[in-house]
């Protein structure tokens, strides 16, 4: 219990005394994680809306992958990705390996198929006649899909909050493509392994209490976002 | 006749190679409602997307204006507004729904909001504005759905069975007010219903769709009096059909064979022909044995009474007469004429009442 106290102890001073090196790897955390939930809600909502509106042939099975997906072990996609981005692999000419970019990629591939999953089957809840109705009002594709977006908000906000927690929360893959390097790689969740393997238990408490602050309050803002009445 | 405002030429629709909707031509005529009728599966609704363009079908073309309907559809489909069996309202406001469609098209808040007003007044749910359409009875979200039609100024109402899913009271009166709407706006309108009460209420004509064709396009009288076959004869709530032949003919008067009875029947066919004798139940006149009294009816069958049930406000006879005749009495009529299984009564009906059908036994 002491352990806890005095990581908690840890925290408030580190947050307080405006600690450099905390607000770094919080700020990096942010920065990817915010950065890789984007570009997963991007494409996650774009393949949930053909799956679910277009009903390809093929359903079934494209939707048993992201399922799958969803729980893709994130040791595999870090070397997966790695092997992708080293120097003499497929994408080695970008020289992005151990990049903030790099850790975006693996984060955006954890995060893609939990987004794609969830929404999908959010949009498929949906009334199937509704996007007809939204259609024959007059709307674009666009304006359709945005309508339909709204009236599945409740899930597809908790789709988004799935997304960002898997890539915040995420720490092997982050290591094996970003590298951990100290003032530009280096996330809370990597800091926390780093300081473990370094004994420094009171810090990577602190750092874990850190890490659950922002998912908490990202997490509110989303919920209170979600909860909202419905714009007129 | 003016040109029409909606054309469609040989629209054929497939799913999964199965055809599902087959017509070689269909005008909707400015200012008219023009109802479709039919059975549940018919393809009423396949019809009405290909009309609204939310369907493209296998085959074939929709003229709109003269013009056929190609490329981007949303044009066009911007000329029409569509309602649904459900009222499918967007999470908003009354108001916030009846002013989709058009903040869908950019239309500016001050028009926007007087048009809402307006057509929400017109719909009796003026006083509903404000509230959240999820706490709406299912009238009022049908009236939402509505207004939200209207408002936009449609060239062209499509409406997809709009009072199937409410109660009679309830869809009495939308009725009543979608009709003084029609009344006074004139708008080109397509009303599928299976209801074919619904159809004679609004329509100005009727077209009976079953099995994906349309089997009968006329005014409504001339589709309820003359149905063209024994299916849309049953599906019009002709209830008494029966295979006869006739006998002889002379000055438009038949005398048609019937099992062992002689019905006479108004008609231009010629002795020889199989025909369908088609009797609807109200055109029968039901009296005591005793009772008979010189009238113009030409025809008097003797019957036995087989069943008796109640059918909405009438009551529904079953007549033995050699083959099963229908009469829709009054129940005033039924406890005068002390009728019940097994009694004795006469059917009486003119020979005009009789439609007769060109038939092929087998």
């Amino acid at each position: 219990m002491d352990l806890i106290w005095d990581g908690v102890t840890e925290a408030l001073r580190l947050i307080f005394n405006g600690d450099s090196y905390v607000y770094e790897v919080t700020f990096t955390s942010l920065l990817v994680s915010g950065s890789a939930t984007l570009i997963a809600l991007v494409l996650g909502l774009s393949i949930a809306s053909f799956l679910a509106f277009r009903a390809p042939p093929g359903r079934t099975l494209a939707l048993s992958a992201f399922n799958a997906g969803m729980a893709l072990p994130p040791v595999a996609v870090g070397l997966l990705v790695s092997i992708m981005l080293w120097r003499t692999g497929p994408l080695g000419q970008l020289h992005l390996l151990y990049s903030r970019t790099a850790i975006v990629i693996a984060q955006a591939v954890i995060a893609t198929p939990v987004v794609a999953a969830l929404s999908t089957a959010a949009l498929q809840g949906l009334n199937p006649n509704l996007r007809l109705q939204v259609l024959a009002l007059g709307a674009s594709r666009w304006q359709a899909a945005l309508l339909l977006f709204r009236e599945a908000r409740i899930s597809l906000l908790a789709a988004a909050m799935a997304g960002f927690g898997a890539a915040i929360s995420e720490v092997g893959a982050t290591i094996m493509v970003g590298g951990n390097i100290k003032g530009s790689t280096r996330t809370l969740t990597s800091a926390i392994v780093l300081e473990v393997g370094q004994g420094d238990f009171e810090t990577a408490i602190a750092l874990s209490f850190i890490l659950l602050a922002v998912i908490l309050l990202l997490v509110t803002l989303f919920t209170v976002l979600q909860q909202r009445r419905p714009p007129e | 006749m003016s040109d029409p405002l909606l054309h469609l030429q040989d629209i054929v629709v497939e799913h999964a190679r199965r055809r599902i909707l087959e017509v070689p031509s269909l005008n909707v005529l400015p200012n008219e409602v023009l109802a479709v009728v039919g059975p549940n599966g018919a393809g009423k609704s396949t019809l009405l997307r290909v009309i609204g363009q939310l369907e493209r079908p296998s085959r074939g073309r929709v003229l709109f204006g003269g013009r056929p309907i190609s490329g981007n559809p949303l044009p066009f489909r911007r000329r029409m507004a569509f309602v649904f069996q459900e009222p499918l309202l967007l999470d908003t406001s009354v108001e916030g729904n009846v002013g989709s469609g058009l903040s869908l098209r950019g239309v500016p808040n001050d028009e926007r909001q007087r048009r809402v007003e307006e057509w929400t007044a017109r719909f009796g749910i003026a006083g509903l504005r404000r509230r959240t359409a999820r706490t709406l009875s299912g009238g009022e979200a049908q009236r939402t759905s509505l207004a939200r039609a209207m408002v936009l100024e449609p060239e062209i109402l499509l409406l997809d069975e709009p009072f199937s899913s409410l109660d009679a009271p309830t869809r009495e009166s939308l009725i009543d007010d979608l009709d003084a709407v029609l009344t006074t706006n004139r708008v080109a309108t397509v009303f599928v219903t299976h209801d074919r009460t619904e159809a004679l209420r609004l329509g100005d004509r009727i077209a009976v769709l079953m099995g994906g064709t349309v089997r009968q396009l006329g005014t409504a009288a001339q589709v309820f009096s003359s149905p063209i076959d024994g299916e849309v004869a049953a599906f019009v709530g002709v209830e008494t059909i029966i295979p006869g032949r006739i006998r002889d003919a002379s000055r438009g008067l038949a005398a048609v064979a019937v099992g062992d009875n002689t019905i006479e029947a108004a008609t231009e066919l010629e002795p020889g022909a199989d025909v369908l004798v088609c009797l609807r139940p109200e055109e029968v006149i039901v009296s005591g044995l005793a009772d008979a009294m010189p009238m113009s009816a030409r025809n008097h069958l003797r019957t036995i009474v087989k069943r008796v049930r109640p059918a909405g406000p009438y009551i529904r006879l079953e007549l033995e007469a050699g083959f099963t005749l229908v009469a829709h009495i009054t129940k005033q009529s039924l406890e005068e004429l002390a009728l019940s299984p097994g009694s004795n009564a006469v059917a009486s009906f003119k020979a005009t009442a009789v439609h007769l059908i060109p038939h092929r036994p087998g």
